[in-house]
């Protein structure tokens, strides 16, 4: 039910995504698809407008486990599009040596559980690769896909959000879609931006979220958060899948009046401090909630520099203390998933005490 | 050329297992080289002998898998000793996994070494074929057998190891290897006299304080500059740290390796990393890293760049024995089977990694055989040898291009100095032992007793070219000790393309601490 009701929302709430404020380029002829085929029509153009493009992983020449790389093989051959051994270090590895060589290497990582056996190359080699060298050498053409975050049944292997991690590491870009029309956007832009990107897709998404995604070859700016919903009480901040749970929540709290602003972050590092901090100057309140767990997270980082530019400065100031809405500390629980998701009702509820601290 | 049959069963002293190096005498046996071809009619025969005999091979090869293991435990020394082999017995039908004993089968020999002959097929005889049930498996055929046979952990006989120059320097009669131009032959030399040279200046300089930190090079000049005498500038190099003699052989200059120790403005680095961390876009050596084994990964990505764009060239990787032990190095050699790419993945055995001697690494026979289980080519060769290395190479380079396929070259050599300036190598290891490898090893005076011996050298040019070295070098340091540090901006640039905004912010506030508290902050960096 949860999982329906999180895709309708994506359906409906398509309007929010391309507000009158946006400028960004608007869906044009669209028709609605969803998230893995969004991925999908990305990696088509990818692939078509680049012939040093290569898209590869475990079983992507079949289609992938979410069906995100269907068809490519059929359309682009074998040397383009190809299975890799069962080896995470061995595909980061292979796939920064091929971006080296002035290629972009388009890598899958199945689950996002399983990118750390790749976490040394992406870290020590990748994000370190132009700075080491003097700018001699850089891997900028890698990208690194993979689903990450809750999917309802994943338990501790299938539904990690290891974004923290990635984001204590100068020289990676981190970047985490919404939604259909985002996603092809946003992949569009890391595959052909200059420097190493991590890629993470909701993959609870990938079915149940359904939006109007233009068919033409577009991309949305990278290092941008989205102001998705105006508002004047307290600024909500998220990525990934959680965007649709704040949605959820705003819509809860405008029926008690209060009136919330939604900052899709969409790029995590290097991250969009000026949205934020201009939204949070407005409305003197601050929620960051993410699926991982609070300790560490990503959260900590928005909330430690919002309370360094704004607390009590240039006449501003934060009326009540940041809130954190996010996973528990704990490794992701079967069972006990719905006990330690960031859900619709924490947030509501936070953002009634943070309104009325 | 053929190098591929060439067959020297040298007892050579190697501390891989045991350290018996310095009390064992060397003694040599070559063999004159073996041509299949001349084999060949008597292998039908041989077939059906054989296979006569073979219920009494299995029996036989039990007894000597019990004998082998006694033996085993009486150290290395026996086992290296094993009589060379016989014409006769360098063939047998059977295949090398069905026997489980040591040395008892001499067919490990020759299947190490027949992947050389590149049409080489399968070992099973056609008669067991006949008898026994085949099953078509992914892979190819799989013959089933009654009996319940173990792979054995070691194919018995260590795998030889390919060598050109004896330990006088006289090419050993018979040897097949890549004949070597007497302009190529002297700049081969050159350039490990001039890394020798740089080795002692820039060790002395460490001591003296003056750069921070070095890694000599010392015992293996000869893989270093004559592998990369073997191959093209097209070639493109992930080296591990101890190969600065392959950005030698490519015209790195003296100044271009003393700005990186140095870590100047003219340092491509921008003195962000430790000395001897050398890189360069313009000769196709990627910038060094200090994590082992990372960069072979890189070299499979790369030479499946090199395939696919029908390059003339090929992926070349250096790491030392330690290296093979990192998931990078299994994973790279997997991938590069499976992708089919041409890449050369060259391990500079040296018996140490800082102070972890081969024993307490790994339990094979070195790096070489371990390229049989996934699926490559490889060969072993006497890193103390530079027509050996060079001739290896060349003949690896040759295949893996031609035929895009990744080899393995496993040099056997030995760190004769220490780990790096921050290790004193004596504390885990006898100075007795290095000292042998400095003197009665020592590849570079090998060698020069080979072009001595061709008329092309002599002690005159030998003072020459290393007082004109030694003049270079320490005119380069002193160029770059002088030369300023990069500027202070440097430090936020190529983390990404473009400097984004928190580090734009980060660098304000620094110069307003710089302004502030300027006696922080070391003198020689422009601000």
């Amino acid at each position: 039910m949860a999982l329906r009701g999180l895709g309708r929302r994506i359906s409906i709430g398509k309007r929010c995504f391309s507000s009158a404020s946006e400028v960004e380029k608007p869906p044009r002829d669209g028709k609605p698809i969803n998230l893995f085929s969004a991925i999908n029509q990305a990696l088509h153009i990818a692939l078509e407008t680049d012939p040093r493009a290569y898209v590869f992983g475990e079983d992507v020449g079949f289609g992938g486990v979410f069906r995100c790389t269907t068809g490519l093989t059929d359309r682009f051959g074998r040397n383009r599009v190809f299975n890799t051994p069962l080896c995470e270090q061995g595909i980061a590895g292979f796939a920064i040596g091929l971006a080296a060589m002035g290629n972009r290497a388009i890598a899958e990582i199945q689950f996002a559980d399983y990118i750390y056996p790749a976490f040394d190359q992406i870290v020590n080699e990748a994000a370190k690769f132009r700075y080491r060298s003097g700018n001699q050498f850089n891997c900028g053409g890698l990208t690194i896909r993979s689903p990450y975050g809750a999917v309802g049944h994943g338990g501790h292997y299938h539904s990690q959000s290891p974004e923290a991690f990635f984001c204590h590491v100068p020289g990676l870009k981190v970047v985490i879609p919404r939604s259909p029309q985002q996603a092809k956007g946003l992949l569009l832009a890391c595959i052909r931006d200059p420097n190493p990107v991590v890629f993470f897709e909701p993959k609870w998404l990938y079915r149940l979220a359904v939006e109007e995604v233009p068919e033409h070859d577009y991309m949305l700016p990278l290092s941008q958060a989205e102001v998705t919903r105006q508002g004047s009480d307290i600024t909500l901040v998220g990525w990934g899948a959680q965007l649709s749970v704040l949605e959820h929540a705003c819509d809860e709290a405008a029926k008690d009046g209060i009136s919330c602003e939604l900052i899709d972050l969409r790029t995590l590092i290097p991250w969009d401090k000026e949205t934020v901090e201009a939204s949070v100057r407005k409305t003197g309140r601050l929620l960051v909630s993410h699926e991982a767990p609070v300790t560490g997270g990503f959260g900590a980082e928005i909330s430690a520099s919002i309370a360094e530019c704004c607390f009590l400065r240039h006449g501003l100031q934060l009326e009540a203390p940041v809130a954190r809405i996010c996973g528990l500390d704990t490794p992701f629980p079967l069972v006990y998933e719905p006990f330690y998701m960031p859900t619709k009702n924490k947030v509501l509820d936070a953002i009634k005490t943070t309104v009325n601290y | 050329m053929s190098i591929s049959l060439f067959m020297s069963i040298s007892l050579a002293t190697y501390p891989s297992i045991g350290h018996q190096t310095k009390a064992n005498k060397e003694r040599q046996s070559e063999k004159p080289p073996l041509d299949l071809s001349s084999f060949l009619p008597h292998l039908l025969d041989l077939f059906s002998l054989l296979h006569s005999t073979m219920g009494l091979w299995f029996v036989r090869s039990r007894l000597a898998h019990h004998l082998g293991q006694k033996m085993a435990s009486l150290g290395a020394l026996q086992r290296r000793s094993w009589p060379s082999v016989s014409f006769l017995q360098l063939w047998n039908p059977l295949p090398s996994e069905l026997v489980g004993g040591f040395s008892s089968n001499p067919i490990n020999r020759w299947s190490d070494q027949r992947f050389a002959s590149v049409k080489a097929e399968s070992a099973a005889p056609v008669d067991d074929r006949c008898r026994y049930q085949v099953m078509d498996f992914p892979g190819g055929k799989v013959m089933f057998i009654p009996e319940m046979r173990f792979l054995a952990e070691s194919p018995g006989e260590r795998i030889s190891c390919y060598r050109v120059l004896d330990d006088d320097g006289q090419t050993i009669s018979g040897s097949s290897f890549q004949e070597v131009s007497k302009e190529i032959a002297l700049k081969m030399y050159g350039d490990m006299v001039t890394l020798q040279v740089m080795d002692t200046i820039f060790y002395e300089a460490q001591r003296q304080g003056r750069i921070s930190f070095y890694v000599t090079s010392i015992g293996e000049e000869a893989i270093n500059v004559a592998s990369a005498a073997a191959l093209t500038i097209d070639d493109i190099v992930f080296p591990q740290y101890r190969e600065p003699g392959v950005l030698l052989w490519r015209g790195f200059t003296l100044q271009e390796f003393a700005n990186q120790c140095f870590g100047n403005k003219s340092d491509y680095g921008k003195g962000r990393q430790m000395p001897i961390h050398y890189g360069s876009n313009r000769l196709n050596y990627f910038t060094v890293s200090s994590p082992i084994a990372t960069q072979i990964p890189h070299a499979v990505g790369a030479a499946y760049s090199l395939k696919m764009d029908k390059k003339h060239a090929c992926a070349v990787t250096y790491f030392g024995d330690g290296g093979t032990s990192e998931g990078d190095f299994h994973a790279a050699l997997n991938f590069a089977a499976v992708m089919e790419v041409p890449v050369i993945f060259f391990c500079r055995n040296n018996g140490w990694a800082i102070s972890t001697p081969t024993t307490e690494q790994f339990r094979s026979d070195g790096a070489v055989i371990r390229g049989q289980a996934y699926g490559l080519r490889s060969i072993r060769v006497d890193g103390n040898d530079a027509l050996a290395v060079y001739s290896a190479v060349h003949e690896a380079r040759e295949m893996a291009i031609r035929e895009s396929r990744p080899i393995l070259v496993e040099a056997l050599t030995y760190r004769v100095g220490h780990h790096s300036t921050s290790d004193d190598s004596t504390k885990y290891r006898p100075v007795d032992e290095i000292e042998h490898w400095r003197t009665a090893r020592d590849p570079v005076s090998r060698y020069r007793k080979w072009i001595e011996r061709n008329g092309w050298w002599c002690d005159d040019a030998e003072s020459e070219l290393r007082s004109n070295v030694r003049k270079e070098l320490l005119h380069a340091i002193q160029a770059a000790e002088k030369m300023d540090k990069p500027p202070l901006a440097e430090l936020f640039t190529d983390v990404y393309d473009q400097v984004p905004s928190n580090l734009h912010e980060q660098e304000r506030l620094l110069r307003e601490t710089i302004k502030q508290h300027p006696g922080d902050y070391p003198p020689e960096v422009p601000v």
